[in-house]
């Protein structure tokens, strides 16, 4: 491993512990979070100087936000690309604090989905908003969030031999940490799911089918929940209170399907490589993986974009018990329990940041025994139609 | 309740349901390159000109991807019944996002590869939508 640059840390985090949250809203579960981990960096409210932000909080523009805060940043940023917003926004939080542009980065992020009762996966899409162009083309279709995945998912299997057998490994090992971490297993009981306890690839393949292939446990939650993440210069890093994480990779991207194009491909083929090159990493030494698992098709082409595997060899990947935090084989996947049994408020990017945290901090509850070196991959939008893919590889030190 | 509609004013892909009106499943090409253009834009993504023809598809190709769906909470959706969602691959070179019917069961009757061609549903709003059915 070549050594980095190390300029920019995550020095605090704070994950809303709850994802059943009636009476509160995405702006006060913002500021919750920032307090908190702030107070987990040990800086205070009037160090940030930097805001970052998916504008989640009722669509408020940068200019609302900090007057809602009370920052009066140096820098906004409100990069809003899906699922996959707060990996862009560590990378370009990275790129300020490196800078010089400010000091402390702050990301945020609350969502009240599932009180909102938003079926974000089965409700089918357009006839809001503005006419568009891309609207136009997809909106008379039904084509539902879930059947859109499932797209990739049948593309995958025909073109590579993929089985459903195969996709449900990742959603068992996932829910094999979820099982360990007290939060999801309280998610999944606030959200009323049905014999919570690890599961088999039985269960997950004969699971009633959402969209074929994918079945109910190939798909991720609809939760409440938030988080926020504290990144800051390395001058400041020398006063926080926890071992600093290093972004010492970035990568960012966007796809879309194209006359002629492989949607088995995402835009993590984009990403990663730029963000494992300047990091001087291979993706064979990292030791965990948070790749977002909005469904299991989702991980399986990651973990091949990543570099994990060649293109097509992920179902043969996962087989086994390999993904597991305990297995001697790297990385470990989504030891927090994942958006599919532990946090899926729409937009999961911020938790695959805040567990890849725990793990290099040492404090996941499915710790992988000296982790030093993990990546987040987060992913936005649509994968069969146009999605976005942000990749961050993290280090300590 | 009718499926979401097309919506105007929306100047980029007006001309293609227009021509949905006859019938007609048009694509466009960049004279500059001769590459094909779908979905149907005033400019190319390929070289930014605006110099593009419109041409009329046979309306024949091959399922490139597909889902059955079985839950749609839409009302337009709710009541079908499973359906399928697929990408066609236009023989001219283009892929459209649209649904595969005419099948007696979408769960086990539709297959990447499958030929199939145009087959119209014209809308109460005057557009018809281009859906597939195996050729």
């Amino acid at each position: 491993m070549v050594s980095q640059k190390r300029d920019a840390a995550i020095v605090g985090t704070y994950e809303y512990p709850k994802r059943k949250a009636p009476g509160v809203t995405p702006l006060q579960i913002k500021a919750e979070c920032a307090a908190r981990a702030l107070e987990d960096a040990g800086l205070s409210w009037k160090d940030v100087d930097g805001l970052y932000d998916a504008q989640d909080g009722a669509g408020m523009s940068g200019l609302s936000l900090s007057e809602y805060f009370g920052f009066k940043p140096n820098v906004i940023d409100t990069t809003a690309v899906g699922g996959s917003s707060y990996e862009f926004h560590a990378a370009h939080a990275r790129r300020d604090l490196a800078t010089g542009r400010c000091r402390v980065a702050l990301l945020t992020y609350g969502s009240t989905a599932h009180s909102d009762a938003r079926a974000i996966g089965t409700a089918g899409v357009g006839s809001v908003g503005a006419p568009s162009p891309i609207g136009n083309m997809q909106d008379p279709w039904g084509m539902t969030l879930v059947s859109n995945y499932a797209m990739v998912a049948s593309r995958h299997m025909y073109q590579y031999g993929t089985t459903s057998e195969q996709l449900a490994r990742i959603a068992v090992a996932t829910r094999a940490h979820a099982m360990r971490n007290p939060q999801a297993v309280q998610a999944m009981t606030d959200l009323l799911y049905e014999n919570i306890r690890e599961t088999t690839v039985a269960d997950v393949v004969s699971s009633r089918i959402i969209a074929d292939p994918l079945h109910l446990l190939d798909c991720c939650m609809v939760s409440d929940g938030g988080g926020a993440v504290v990144i800051a210069a390395a001058d400041v890093v020398r006063d926080t209170r926890k071992p600093p994480v290093w972004i010492i990779g970035a990568g960012e991207a966007a796809k879309y399907s194209e006359n002629g194009s492989d949607i088995t491909v995402s835009a993590g083929a984009q990403s990663a490589p730029r963000a494992f090159g300047e990091a001087g990493v291979r993706p064979d030494e990292i030791d965990v993986a948070m790749i977002y698992d909005s469904f299991t098709i989702t991980v399986m082409v990651m973990l091949e974009d990543l570099g994990f595997c060649k293109k097509g060899e992920g179902g043969a990947f996962v087989e086994g018990e390999r993904l597991r935090f305990d297995s001697p084989l790297k990385p470990a996947l989504n030891t927090d329990g994942g958006g599919l049994s532990s946090n899926h408020p729409g937009m999961r990017g911020i938790f695959l940041l805040l567990e890849a945290t725990r793990q290099l901090r040492g404090e996941s509850t499915s710790q992988r025994p000296g982790a030093r070196l993990a990546v987040a991959h987060g992913n936005g939008g649509m994968l069969a139609t146009s999605h976005t893919g942000g990749t961050i590889i993290l280090a300590r030190d | 309740m009718p499926r979401p509609q097309p919506r105007f004013p929306e100047p980029d892909t007006q001309p293609f349901w227009d021509a949905t009106r006859d019938h007609r499943l048009l694509y466009q090409v960049d004279r500059t390159t001769g590459q094909v253009v779908f979905f149907p834009r005033r400019h190319s993504p390929y070289t930014g000109t605006t110099d593009l023809e419109w041409r009329e598809s046979r309306g024949e190709g091959t399922v490139y991807a597909f889902s059955v769906v079985r839950l749609n909470r839409h009302p337009a959706f709710a009541q079908l019944g499973p359906y399928a969602v697929a990408y066609v691959d236009l023989d001219e070179g283009f892929r459209i996002l649209t649904n595969v019917v005419g099948v007696a069961d979408p769960t086990t009757d539709v297959q990447i590869g499958l030929r199939v061609r145009v087959q119209w549903e014209d809308q109460e709003s005057g557009v018809s939508l281009p859906l597939f059915v195996p050729a």
